[in-house]
């Protein structure tokens, strides 16, 4: 009898111990993730879901080097065309399948293939992907890629259960099965995404948490006031007005760091009609723009200081940021001087920039101090999925826009100075960029590539297509009882090694 | 009544088909490209091609119309162009969370609003007249995004009493259902409390104000009865046109509430869907929305039969 009570008793205090040590994380998201297939996504929030949810080839560390993930080492032979990858030994999926060398290959074979990829252009260079043996894969490339590490470091190389893709098809966003150290549980639009601790997972140790829910607040306000209130345990993008907010709350902690994009003035080189003024044909005019512009002025006007001014496609910050080339102190004399030789004084054009308050801001300090210069900036708010349009068909003069960054400085660059650049909407073609800017795709030698961009950097500063005016700053909110938080430029919320302190 | 009740429910299908066309057109002519919208940052053209090839981008208005109508018959609203998931789905998970906030809403708009505005009818020109129109001028004034930001302040972070946003399923969780949905209910409601206020109080002096109220006061009739019988009643049939016209626009969405709370209802998927140029989800919510005014209407023109025995005539 005692003995059966005592075992109730220690039945009961196991079942109160796991009840007690169940440990929740709750993320804020500013925005809602969109599918959730690696192949078929595009948002950035729901990149921050695959962190969790998806095991990816190869990760990146804080400082943008490649290390193991699922590959546990890689070559390079063949003159940069082979890549030969070794596999992670006992990696399940969620569903319990195998992870090998033929699910690498039916992975890359599903974003090329699979009609609703978003991914094709990105593996394009990928010709094939052999099964060397269970726990080899070889990529034989068409030309070397120096990209394609980046590439499998972001959604092209987050592998999903080849049985569960077969299965749904395009449908396998409603319930994705991937290796990471969680599983999905639930989701539901426009308010959360759950996912639970996968035990089987490879690394199982280093994740303290139970469960992972995924909460979208649009609202930057909201999102704090849901941390400030307990409701949750780290925000994405707090908004840089609120940080001296939440230095000041003893139970709140800010965490923050250079992010890959960049924020600048995109200008209409020789897309269409609205191409055919005095900024978009003659590079003294951008030139004079740039000069009218104090960058530290404008970050610490409208945010604050919270963002890093620069001046290159990459921040001051990264390895290849050409030093040759430093960012213009604001000289309005030397501007108006330029204006003159160019026979613009007093010119007008049009600026639109995306309808929101940041945004709004910035435009409206640009305008203030290009007007000192002898500039007539006329400013057009825009929705953003116009201002694409607006943008891609030529309908524009400048642009205030950004690009979010890639790892790569490859992703920041090519796609919008070469020729025929997918996004390339100022339609500035210089064969010479192109040389280089391919050059530097084609090599894995990272001496060789910063000296390519290096003189890409050179020539364009000198074109000033896009005049480049900060990099925005990830910033993060968290409760002070959360440790162990790793800020990545890549904003990405990587939950190995954090822990909520009782 | 059969009668009319039966031209009434056969003259909605004109009606949605027309909201359905004119919405349609409407999108149309929003700027834009949702092929380019929904392609993502880089913009990849294989993407752009195929996106617009499996959505009937290509095609002219008239024909994307007929594909979407075509499905409608069948019962298929389409699928979301960012999410993948049928309109159909999504609508049924949102349209429990929008009509349960509609609800306590109009329960809550209903409960201050009716006894305020009887109340300052009967006092008319008193304090309590001049205190309750002051409420009421506050609650239409304060816009409610800005209501909601501060209640979620005070209540949520200074006093720790409910959860600042979020959404629980009431099969799964009642207590906490109830905690996430009465402070929008409250902000939504309380806008309309004000109204309803207004209305009740002007309806209730017209009413106390008229011949046979007066004949039931000389006949001795005692006065709650008098205000409760005689003239509530009657007072009580503008006041249902304007809650189901409330009513009815709750069900759409109530957009800013939703966002601020992040309650998963139409509001918020609306918005979404037009940023995102998701055209199928855009036309799948109008269309539910829609549908829901016209029977609210049709529910309202019935409830006047029931408390207005002149209209049964």
């Amino acid at each position: 009898m005692t003995r059966k009570l005592s075992l109730a008793v220690a039945a009961g205090m196991m079942l109160f111990g796991t009840a007690a040590s169940a440990e929740t994380l709750k993320i804020g998201l500013a925005d809602d993730p969109d599918v959730l297939d690696p192949d078929q996504s595009r948002t950035f929030v729901g990149r921050i879901v695959y962190t969790a949810l998806c095991d990816k080839l190869v990760d990146i560390d804080p400082d943008l080097n490649f290390v193991p993930q699922l590959a546990t080492s890689w070559d390079w032979s063949d003159g940069g065309k082979t890549l030969t990858m070794k596999l992670r030994d006992g990696v399940t999926f969620h569903d319990g399948e195998k992870f090998d060398a033929a699910a690498v290959k039916y992975n890359i074979e599903r974003s090329k293939t699979l009609p609703e990829s978003r991914r094709k252009s990105e593996v394009k260079s990928i010709e094939t992907a052999e099964v060397v043996d269970p726990l080899t894969v070889r990529f034989t490339l068409a030309a070397p890629d120096a990209t394609l590490l980046a590439t499998l470091s972001d959604r092209a190389g987050m592998m999903v259960s080849p049985k569960a893709a077969e299965a749904a098809g395009a449908g396998l966003g409603a319930n994705l099965v991937c290796s990471g150290p969680f599983k999905f549980v639930e989701r539901v639009q426009q308010d959360r995404i759950v996912l639970a601790k996968f035990p089987a997972y490879w690394n199982a140790g280093a994740f303290h948490f139970d469960e992972v829910i995924y909460r979208t607040i649009p609202d930057s306000t909201v999102r704090l006031a849901n941390l400030q209130a307990g409701d949750l345990d780290l925000i994405e993008r707090l908004s840089p007005p609120d940080i001296p907010t939440v230095k000041g709350d003893s139970k709140l902690q800010v965490v923050d760091v250079v992010g890959l994009g960049y924020q600048g003035i995109t200008i209409n080189n020789a897309n269409g009609d609205r191409a055919k003024t005095p900024l978009g044909q003659d590079p003294r005019v951008r030139k004079a723009l740039e000069l009218a512009i104090d960058r530290v002025a404008l970050n610490q006007v409208v945010f604050d200081g919270a963002h890093l001014p620069g001046n290159q496609f990459i921040s001051p910050q990264s390895q290849f940021y050409n030093k040759a080339v430093p960012m213009p102190a604001r000289d309005v004399a030397k501007a108006k001087a330029l204006l003159k030789e160019a026979g613009a004084e007093g010119f007008s054009f049009e600026m639109q920039f995306p309808n929101n308050p940041d945004m709004t801001r910035a435009a409206q300090v640009i305008q203030a101090m290009a007007a000192e210069a002898g500039f007539d900036i006329k400013l057009r708010a825009t929705e953003f999925a116009t201002m694409l349009k607006e943008q891609s068909a030529g309908n524009y003069q400048a642009t205030e826009v950004g690009w979010s960054g890639r790892v790569d400085p490859d992703g920041n660059i090519h796609s919008f100075m070469t020729c025929k650049g997918g996004i390339n909407d100022s339609k500035y073609c210089n064969p010479e960029v192109d040389k280089l800017l391919d050059g530097a795709r084609r090599t894995n030698d990272l001496a060789e590539r910063k000296k390519l961009y290096a003189a890409a950097i050179e020539i364009l500063d000198r074109d000033r297509p896009i005049i480049y005016l900060y990099h925005p700053k990830w910033i993060w909110a968290l409760s002070a009882k959360l440790q162990g938080y790793k800020p990545y430029p890549d904003a990405m919320i990587r939950i190995e090694g954090m822990k909520k302190a009782s | 009544m059969l009668a009319y009740f039966l031209r009434r429910l056969v003259g909605i299908v004109p009606t949605v088909v027309l909201v359905s066309m004119f919405v349609f057109a409407l999108q149309q002519m929003l700027p834009g490209d949702p092929a380019l919208a929904l392609a993502g940052e880089e913009r990849d053209p294989e993407s752009i091609a195929y996106i617009r090839e499996k959505y009937h981008l290509n095609e002219p208005i008239w024909v994307q119309y007929g594909y979407w109508i075509g499905g409608v018959l069948q019962g298929d609203l389409g699928i979301s162009l960012r999410t993948n998931i049928p309109v159909t789905d999504l609508l049924l998970q949102k349209l429990p969370v929008t009509i349960q906030l509609a609800l306590m809403a109009i329960a809550i708009a209903l409960l201050i609003g009716i006894p305020m505005g009887v109340l300052s009818a009967l006092k008319r020109g008193t304090p309590i007249d001049w205190l309750a129109n002051v409420a009421a001028l506050s609650g239409l004034s304060i816009p409610n995004f800005w209501l909601g930001v501060l209640l979620i302040l005070l209540v949520s972070v200074k006093l720790g009493w409910l959860p600042a946003s979020g959404y629980e399923s009431p099969f799964d969780d009642p207590v906490q259902n109830l905690k996430t949905m009465i402070m929008p209910a409250f902000v939504l409601g309380s806008a309309i409390a004000a109204t309803m206020m207004r209305h009740t109080r002007s309806a209730m002096l017209e009413v106390l104000r008229s011949d046979y109220v007066r004949t039931a006061r000389a006949k001795g009739v005692r006065e709650r009865l008098v205000v409760l019988r005689h003239a509530f009643r009657n007072a009580l049939i503008p006041v249902v046109t304007v809650g189901t016209l409330q009513l009815g626009e709750l069900l759409a969405g109530a957009v800013l509430t939703e966002q601020v709370f992040t309650i998963p209802g139409f509001g918020k998927q609306i918005v979404d869907a037009v940023f995102n140029r998701d055209y199928a989800v855009v036309q799948g919510v109008v269309l539910c929305s829609s549908l829901a005014f016209i029977a609210l209407n049709l529910v309202a023109d019935m409830a006047y039969f029931f408390l207005n025995p002149r209209i049964r005539v």
